[in-house]
């Protein structure tokens, strides 16, 4: 029975649209905002979905899937395309059995990633057809195109959404699964192996296939005309084009659903009709630079932003030169900001305590502990990408060399570690770096929900599996000094630390405390700060808690927020603040 | 039915419930027979720090994004979350704000004063302010917890769309276990701005 109209995001149209197009294998790292695409898909009992160590994992897992004949699909951030790049290069020439539909969602603004880039330029990089969505429905009605494209030009498919598809939520029409035969995998040598001999072969039909989708991209559905009334023409794409048609409801539109290769007669056709021609679209110049060279003038980021994220008032500001007029938010008034924080009875908070307290360089890692870099904590000095941490640490030990007293502490998360920190630790014993590695074990991918992974000891689909043991692994890599600790406990946190900085060799510190947020309700007996005692130093403020607040002159511990973790209970010098029996 | 697009912004602090409030007054216009578009952060911008989500219903809703001086509802669920986010509405604009404030760390730290007067000012600025005790009226009915449905009660006791969607959202959202507390919670805040 299909639903009339549903609301959906765009992560879960990608989802539903993957399971009505048969799709039967399905990978993915989380990363925001692309983590709800794996999570819905698993909800399908028809689907194989597996949250995959990383994002390379992942699409070698789904594309080998769908050269092995079933329909599959990869999904993942921006920048989980850059982890998973290499084989998403090759992909391309090898092509597929089955359809393969690699779903990655950039991310402008950047309210959740370390940079902005513009994945569409992968899809001109690895010449493999593009789908932009601009809404929910076309999210699920292209993620069922993509697989016969797929099919249809024996090619990987990139579906570029950004994170207000990703996130936002209107009505879709839902349809039936259609079961789609396995395909038998035959052995084929010339196309599944590339060595030199072959490949050199294979870039050649790559070429042929670009040309082919040139005409496609001409006629596709998702590349059409809006009449207005001739005077301006707005190309656009993606979320930008609701932006867009909502702000100039008279203008001519030509919205390009399919990105790669561009339809260039569509576009010198809808050239002509129009008196001036802008082209609207989010982050990097991607259609602009493509029309200019194909000889059309257009006004693109000359009036539109490069950086951060579109909206209305941007697309209306740069097309008529005019400011809106709106309320302006009062200038002589101090209004707090409110970054986010770590939360209250955070086990990440105890363990970068213990880092200022013995001075440390820390290179750090992409997770919730991040936040450790704002006031008060401000104990980060490096975050680039996943994994950076430990082999970034091993760059600062070689820089450093001569230089004593100078130590640096790698900090990652569990997740992160699963995804690419092994590498890294092997390398600190391999070439003999001086590193401590420090593996906050929350038990699970917080910052992004709470996904398992491979050391939670479940599936994404809830099944229990083995749960792999970091200690144990450090110990295998060849770490000779490997601490395990409790975060929550400050003492025995400081005594690993201070253990590993008289080691002159590679050692590992595992915290392990599960994230606060997954453990809600833990009976722990909550803090309480005596005022009669409390001498105002401020100490317990410098753990950065957000329960614990200031009002005025007095200090005092907000008991509806506070977890008992029982850390300000340890940093207290006065003993000032008990837990309530 | 509404013949202009209506706006709602939602705003206040991570954890506050805000995204199941914004989820049920979309589906009510859903079952309303609008076009709805909504669209909020997730991620970091969850771990306490201010958020934000948009709500838009109408005839035709193509933007997921409310244009800054365009929101006819604002939903603050803290009150200088409210006062940062005023420049979003439109002039003469509703806004129903919990009377509760939580203080950021960056206050506990000493960077500034929370400010006093933000009911005043917003007030001011020609603003139909609707302070609603929203935490009080949710224990009344049961649990504190249900302080969002409160507050969307309130707005919709200002949007005209039928109690009974309102109602019948609810019942579809909330676990059973949940339900009489968040109807009674809804009660409570239906008549809110009558008081």
């Amino acid at each position: 029975m299909s639903i009339a109209r549903k609301l959906m995001t765009g992560d879960e149209a990608v989802a539903r649209g993957a399971w009505e197009a048969g799709v039967k294998v399905a990978a993915a790292y989380p990363g925001t905002p692309s983590t709800e695409i794996l999570e819905n898909i698993a909800l399908y009992d028809e689907i194989y979905a597996e949250w995959s160590p990383n994002e390379k994992v992942a699409l070698e897992v789904a594309g080998n899937a769908a050269i092995a004949g079933v329909r599959a699909i990869a999904s993942m951030k921006h920048v989980g395309l850059n982890v998973a790049a290499d084989p998403f290069m090759t992909l391309a020439y090898t092509g597929i059995g089955r359809g393969l539909v690699v779903a990655c969602a950039d991310d402008p603004g950047m309210h959740s990633s370390q940079n902005e880039q513009d994945n569409r330029y992968y899809a001109k990089l690895a010449k493999v057809p593009m789908l932009e969505p601009s809404n929910s429905q076309e999210a699920l009605d292209m993620t069922k195109e993509a697989f016969k494209i797929s099919e249809d030009y024996d090619t990987p498919v990139l579906i570029v959404l950004t994170t207000r598809v990703c996130h936002g939520k209107n009505p879709v029409t839902l349809s039936d699964r259609e079961e789609v035969e396995t395909k038998e995998f035959i052995r084929n040598t010339a196309k599944y192996v590339m060595v030199p001999g072959h490949a050199r072969k294979r870039h050649v039909i790559v070429e042929e296939r670009a040309e082919k989708l040139k005409e496609l991209s001409e006629k596709s559905i998702y590349n059409r005309i809006i009449k207005g009334n001739g005077k301006i023409g707005i190309i656009s794409s993606g979320v930008a084009s609701q932006y867009a048609m909502e702000v100039m409801p008279d203008a001519d539109f030509l919205l390009l659903g399919m990105t790669y290769p561009l339809p260039e007669k569509l576009i010198g056709k809808f050239a002509n009709s129009v008196e001036k021609l802008y082209v609207v679209e989010e982050l990097e110049p991607y259609l602009e630079e493509q029309i200019k060279a194909f000889g059309i003038e257009v006004i693109g980021k000359d009036v539109f932003p490069r950086c951060g994220e579109l909206n209305p008032e941007l697309i209306r500001n740069g097309l008529t030169g005019t400011e809106i007029s709106a309320t302006r938010i009062p200038e002589d008034v101090f209004i707090p900001s409110r970054p986010p924080v770590l939360c209250p009875g955070c086990p990440h908070r105890g363990f970068f305590h213990i880092v200022n307290k013995n001075k440390l360089f820390v290179t750090g890692d992409i997770g919730c502990y991040t936040l450790s870099v704002l006031p008060p904590l401000t104990s980060m000095d490096t975050c680039i990408c996943m994994g950076a941490s430990i082999s970034g640490a091993i760059g600062f030990a070689k820089a450093f060399e001569g230089q004593p007293g100078k130590k640096v502490v790698a900090v990652l998360g569990d997740s992160t570690f699963m995804h690419s920190g092994l590498t890294g630790l092997m390398d600190t014993v391999y070439n003999k770096a001086n590193v401590i590695t420090c593996v906050l074990d929350n038990r699970t991918t917080a910052m992004t929900g709470h996904q398992e992974h491979p050391g939670t000891g479940f599936t994404v689909k809830g099944e229990p599996t083995h749960s792999v043991d970091i200690a144990a692994v450090a110990k295998a890599l060849g770490v000779k000094y490997v601490y395990e600790v409790d975060p929550y406990n400050l003492d025995e946190t400081n005594k690993a630390v201070k253990a590993c900085l008289k080691i002159n060799a590679p050692s590992v510190i595992v915290a392990k405390r599960a994230c606060a947020l997954k453990c809600r309700n833990q009976d722990f007996a909550l803090s309480v700060i005596d005022q009669a005692e409390c001498k105002k130093c401020g100490a317990c403020l410098k753990i950065g808690c957000p329960a614990i607040i200031k009002k005025g002159d007095v200090i005092m511990v907000d008991k509806g927020m506070c977890y008992g973790c029982g850390i300000c209970r340890q940093v207290c010098p006065f003993g000032a603040i008990n837990a309530v029996e | 039915m509404f013949n202009e697009t209506i706006n709602t912004i939602m705003v206040g602090v991570g954890g506050q419930g805000i995204i199941l409030a914004s989820e049920v007054l979309s589906e009510v216009a859903l079952l309303a027979g609008y076009d709805v578009s909504k669209s909020e952060v997730h991620g970091m911008a969850q771990r306490g720090g201010s958020v934000s989500s948009h709500v838009r219903f109408g005839e035709t809703v193509r933007s997921p994004l409310i244009e800054r001086g365009q929101a006819d509802f604002m939903l603050a669920f803290e009150k200088v979350e409210g006062l940062r986010t005023c420049d979003m509405l439109k002039e003469n604009a509703t806004i129903i704000m919990n009377d509760t404030e939580i203080v950021p760390t960056t206050v506990s730290l000493g960077i500034g004063e929370y400010p006093t007067d933000v009911t005043d000012r917003l007030t001011g600025m020609g603003f139909n302010l609707v302070l609603v005790d929203a935490i009080d009226l949710a224990i009344k009915a049961g649990t504190f917890k249900a302080a969002n449905v409160v507050l969307l009660a309130t707005l919709a006791s200002f949007l005209k769309i039928e109690k009974d969607m309102w109602i019948e959202v609810i019942k579809r959202r909330v676990p059973q276990k949940f339900l009489d507390i968040n109807l009674n919670a809804f009660a409570l805040g239906y008549e809110a701005s009558n008081t």
